[in-house]
């Protein structure tokens, strides 16, 4: 995947985890983590699980803070899906 | 003895979800019009039969990610409190918040959430890992009370109340009793059912030969009927407003009527066949409770949910109380919109209670060929039928594990 392709791949995740708020105008280093409850971040977790095959130890959940750091972090992990 | 105005508990407002209507107007149009809330259904593993099934937008009071990661019997709930509230025109400051409990009666819980999560792990070969984190708020057995909490603020107690079919007037007796010793101020009670989600329900009748059969889903529900053969599974929700009649008068409120009596007992003789002689005696006591008589009551909403079996049960109860009580007629509001389990108490109730204002008694619907074994005199069934006066309403629930749990509810008088 491309990172314009990760990016929008995040952002689809927290727009089906959170559809009330607007996730078009998030920022890419704006903090993605605190913008989400703690089960919403989980649910990040599992639909990255679910949809990309991606785990992340809870050792890493802080590489997810924002949509930039989400990118670095997946990029590598999804270079071939 | 007349009872101070603290110690009367009445309701002040009525939120609920029907499969034929979304709030108590609607609902009570439809009941008077024959209108049934019953359709086809088809459910995993089980695959076509019928239920009732609710159409309220669930939009009105929760955002799209509480529907999400809450369960239908909160949204359910959430539903009927918030309608139940409005409809009182209370709006509950915060330290009136903290002086306010629900107490929703369930007959179930979890079924539907745990279930779901099968199915969905299914798709990744049954490995854990991919079971949900929000599985236990959404199974812990206070959820659909607790999502009521979350959802307005309400910060005084919450619980659900397990009592299987007798749940959602031991949702209402609790609210009373909680009012009467003072742990709150105004009580959110009833009850709630998300019982066509689960499969499992559907199956388990099934295989007690307890799940109603017809090719027309509008006359599946027919209890009394000499061809009955089942259950109808439904969802709904009611919740009632309780407050004490001195808060009630001081703000003006509107009175729908007077919970004056009521009884819970349990059988003690069979997990699934109900015992005559103990409903009896759950309406002997519910009507002493009252201060009242037998013939005083001219509604009796039955339990009746179409089985063979239970339905000539409560008719033996029924003709040994109410001997010789030429002006009490009896109804089943479950032969329109099936049986809502943990709801049906509360609901049937919200059901009859505008008879007190209207004098007309809703009939009971899909009644062909009547049993005899369940002939009753007065059964209002066919037609509504107009009466001269509605000063009494007495409500049966039934369940399994054999609790009963009866109410008996007063025109309001000053």
């Amino acid at each position: 995947m491309t990172r314009a392709e990760i990016s929008q791949a995040i952002i689809n995740i927290v727009n089906e985890i959170v559809p009330d708020e607007d996730w078009s105008v998030l920022e890419p280093e704006e903090n993605l983590r605190g913008k989400l409850e703690s089960m919403d971040f989980l649910d990040v977790v599992m639909e990255l699980r679910k949809q990309y095959g991606v785990e992340v130890p809870e050792n890493e959940y802080g590489e997810l803070a924002t949509l930039q750091s989400c990118v670095n972090y997946l990029e590598p992990k999804l270079i071939n899906k | 003895m007349n009872k101070s105005d603290c110690d009367r508990i009445v309701i002040t407002g009525i939120g609920l979800a029907s499969p034929n209507g979304n709030n108590l107007q609607e609902y009570r149009r439809n009941l008077l019009d024959s209108v049934s809330g019953i359709q086809a259904y088809s459910i995993r593993y089980f695959g076509e039969t019928m239920a009732g099934l609710c159409h309220f937008d669930a939009l009105k009071y929760q955002t799209r990610k509480e529907l999400r990661v809450g369960t239908r019997a909160g949204s359910i709930a959430i539903y009927c409190v918030r309608e139940a509230l409005a409809d009182a025109a209370l709006e509950l400051t915060v330290e009136e918040k903290a002086r306010t409990g629900v107490f929703i009666g369930i007959t179930e819980h979890g079924n539907v959430e745990t279930e779901n999560e099968i199915f969905e792990i299914s798709k990744y070969g049954y490995q854990t890992k991919f079971w949900s984190h929000h599985h236990n708020p959404r199974t812990v057995a206070n959820n659909p009370a607790g999502e009521v909490t979350l959802n307005f603020g309400i910060t005084g107690p919450h619980f659900t109340l397990g009592a299987a079919c007798a749940a959602g007037n031991l949702g209402c007796v609790t609210g009373a009793q909680q009012l009467l010793l003072g742990e709150v101020d105004v009580a959110l009670a009833g009850g709630v059912s998300e019982s066509p989600g689960t499969f499992g329900i559907f199956a388990a009748f099934n295989s007690q030969n307890a799940l109603a059969k017809h090719s027309d889903p509008t006359k599946a529900s027919r209890p009394f009927d000499r061809a009955r053969n089942g259950i109808v599974v439904s969802e709904g929700g009611a919740i009632f407003v309780l407050e004490r009649l001195d808060r009630a008068l001081a703000r003006k409120a509107k009175i729908y009527g007077e919970l004056v009596g009521w009884c819970c007992n349990s059988d003690a003789t069979d997990t699934v066949l109900p015992n005559a002689v103990r409903q009896a005696q759950c309406m002997r006591q519910a009507i002493v409770k009252a201060g009242l008589q037998p013939a005083d009551i001219q509604i009796v909403n039955t339990h009746a949910t179409g089985t063979p079996a239970g339905d000539i049960r409560e008719c033996e109860a029924l003709r040994d109380v109410f001997q010789n009580c030429p002006e009490t007629c009896f109804t089943n509001t479950k032969s329109f919109i099936g049986h809502s389990m943990g709801a049906a108490g509360a609901l049937e109730l919200a059901g009859n209670l505008p008879s007190f204002s209207d004098l007309t008694i809703h009939h009971t619907i899909n009644v062909e060929n009547l049993d005899p074994a369940c002939a009753l005199p007065n059964l209002v069934i066919g037609q509504p039928r107009k009466v001269p006066r509605v000063d009494v309403i007495l409500n049966n629930s039934f369940g399994m594990l054999g609790i009963n749990c009866v109410t008996v509810v007063k025109r309001f008088l000053a």
